[in-house]
């Protein structure tokens, strides 16, 4: 109790009867609390931090299986014929096979859950009634679905680069086109390429955010995730549907690989930023819509 | 039949007004006209089913009526949520918690999406509210550890996390034990000595009776009743009852003052006291030299008024 509910007579607006302002409890207008404690739920829970390590999995399994045999070229942009000149080309090999499911996967489960499971356990009632306004809620868990992309493939990026370097050494590194760049440069690239995909996986966390407004399942909103993004890199595989390729979500992740070419080839990650950008105003906008007079009784 | 209540908007903690929602075909809230003076513990009763959650869901925002408005500490509903509910603490419709956190965590988890809250005196408040709760010595223990009646308690703990000055409590006694449930009880009359109102909703008549000071009865989404609970609970008639070894005496002496619907049983004589004041009947009786043994007034208790109201018992309806 403060002093000012102890002592009625110091209320303002007593004379009228009606306490206009009763508490002691000023607005703080900007504060990252509710951020903080979204990131702290997500990266504290044990689930994630073993998704974070299985996800960890692959470039040490990429670095290892190099090391102790001599790969042939794959699909993609072909990273792994260029490991063995410099370890930070795991890091890319790594990205370029997690980003068509594990990696999706990952944010698919982190934004199914946002408000799907907010609303399966009941705390969103809790959370509204606080209260947090709806608007507010909507973009600090947009804002945590995007840190975790980021995190999650930098974390990626991260091991590779580490367990390459370890197993394979850095120093001068070809470009895709050929063209020689130094270390600095090399991870500076790296790590442009990282912070692309990431922001690409954001965007269908943003979807996901959407479908999380729309259930309280969160697996439901998870699975509905996984399947558009499936959905989208089978129709970017049918060659008689490119009219709508280049709209699809998942079309321009694959153009991470511009990073590595001398000079950056800006034209398709420019492209890929936009319609990333594009789907989570889109789909950001959608869940306000669904969610901003939505009933919540769970 | 709702006792009359006057006054202005900011003199009632909650007012609504035709508050309506439907939900398909299901009316499931009824035109509630709701008013909880301030100060009031008010009781909000119905069985299971009748509407009280959906009422409640409707006063703090989480559900949109389909009519009706409604103000909350004078305020109105939903425009103004984010100046009243700071000031308003609640339990919906049981507590809900992340199961991984402890005790603590989840308090200190709902402290930090409030905007209005102090990080500075975070740890001093949740302590206060946990020791309010008697949870204090739980505090670290995994929310998913908790029986259900430390659920409860933490979920009032939440409710008390900052001063309020109304407290919406939705069946706060749900899987209490008896020592628990007369916690609460407590723990509710020292809110409203603190000043705070109190709505709390309960499908259990006898455990809100005792410390309420203003009642509303819902049944099948309508508010049968409510006002304070003397003036309810006078409008089932009061009986005298005469305990005597010769009842056919005190019956003419009971009918001779006037009262009405006098029956007799075997040592014993008992009819409805209307206006009359019951120590003139005892005057009477003795002066007539009836022996009386035993002399009482009964009123009904809420739940012979409550089907007196219906119809019928205090059950689910369907």
């Amino acid at each position: 109790m403060s002093a000012a509910d102890l002592t009625p007579g110091l209320r303002t607006g007593l004379s009228t009867g009606v306490p206009t302002s009763p508490v002691a409890r000023p607005l703080r207008h900007i504060s990252t609390r509710f951020l903080r404690s979204e990131l702290a739920l997500i990266f504290g829970r044990r689930r994630n931090q073993a998704g974070l390590g299985i996800l960890a999995l692959v470039p040490i399994m990429i670095a290892v299986t190099v090391k102790v045999s001599t790969p042939r070229a794959g699909r993609g942009p072909d990273f792994f014929t260029s490991i063995t000149s410099n370890g930070l080309f795991v890091a890319l090999a790594a990205l370029s096979i997690e980003l068509t499911l594990f990696l999706p996967l990952a944010v698919a489960v982190i934004a199914g859950d946002s408000v799907a499971g907010e609303a399966n356990i009941g705390t969103l009632r809790y959370l509204l009634t606080v209260p947090v306004h709806r608007s507010r809620l909507l973009g600090v868990k947009f804002a945590a679905i995007t840190i975790f992309s980021l995190v999650v493939t930098v974390w990626v990026s991260l091991v590779g680069a580490v367990a390459g370097l370890a197993l394979f050494g850095g120093g001068q590194m070809t470009t895709l086109s050929g063209t020689e760049i130094g270390m600095g440069s090399a991870v500076l690239r790296v790590l442009m390429a990282t912070i692309y995909l990431g922001l690409c996986f954001a965007s269908l966390g943003a979807i996901g955010l959407f479908i999380s407004t729309m259930t309280e399942q969160p697996i439901g909103a998870t699975i509905a995730v996984v399947v558009i993004n499936v959905m989208s890199f089978i129709l970017d595989s049918i060659p008689q549907l490119s009219w709508m390729h280049e709209w699809l979500p998942t079309h321009w992740w694959m153009s991470f690989g511009d990073f590595l070419r001398s000079p950056v080839a800006w034209s398709d990650v420019t492209r890929g930023l936009l319609t990333s950008a594009g789907y989570m105003l889109v789909f950001w906008l959608a869940a306000w819509a669904r969610f901003s007079d939505k009933d919540v009784s769970g | 039949m709702t006792a009359d209540v006057t006054g202005e908007p900011g003199d009632f903690a909650v007012a609504t007004e035709g508050l309506t929602k439907r939900f398909h075909q299901q009316v499931a809230v009824n035109a509630v006209d709701l008013l909880v003076p301030r100060g009031a513990v008010y009781g909000f009763l119905g069985p299971n089913g009748s509407g009280k959650t959906t009422t409640i869901r409707m006063l703090l925002g989480l559900i949109r009526p389909t009519a009706g408005r409604h103000r909350l500490l004078g305020m109105t509903m939903p425009e103004r949520a984010g100046d009243v509910l700071p000031l308003v603490g609640s339990l919906v419709e049981g507590p809900a918690f992340h199961p991984y956190l402890s005790a603590r965590a989840n308090l200190v988890r709902l402290d930090c999406v409030d905007r209005h809250a102090d990080p500075r005196t975070t740890r001093v408040r949740i302590d206060g509210a946990l020791d309010r709760v008697g949870l204090l010595a739980a505090a670290d223990k995994k929310y998913r550890a908790y029986s259900l009646g430390m659920r409860q308690r933490l979920a009032i703990a939440g409710a008390l996390l900052a001063p309020r000055e109304l407290l919406v409590l939705d069946e706060p006694t749900n899987g209490l034990d008896p020592q628990g449930t007369r916690e609460v009880r407590h723990l509710i009359g020292s809110l409203a000595e603190d000043g705070a109102t109190v709505l709390v909703s309960s499908h259990l008549l006898s455990e809100v009776e005792q410390v309420c000071t203003h009642i509303g009865v819902m049944h099948v989404g309508r508010l049968l009743t409510q006002g304070p609970i003397e003036q309810v609970r006078a409008v089932g008639e009061a009986r005298a009852r005469v305990v005597t070894d010769r009842p056919q005496e005190a019956a003419r002496v009971l009918r001779r003052l006037g009262l009405t619907e006098v029956a007799l049983e075997t040592g014993l004589a008992t009819g409805t006291l209307g206006t009359l004041a019951p120590e003139k009947v005892v005057v009477a009786l003795v002066q007539d030299g009836v022996p009386v043994s035993g002399f009482s007034v009964e009123r009904p208790s809420l739940e012979d008024l409550f089907v007196s109201l219906t119809g019928e018992g205090f059950n689910v309806s369907g």
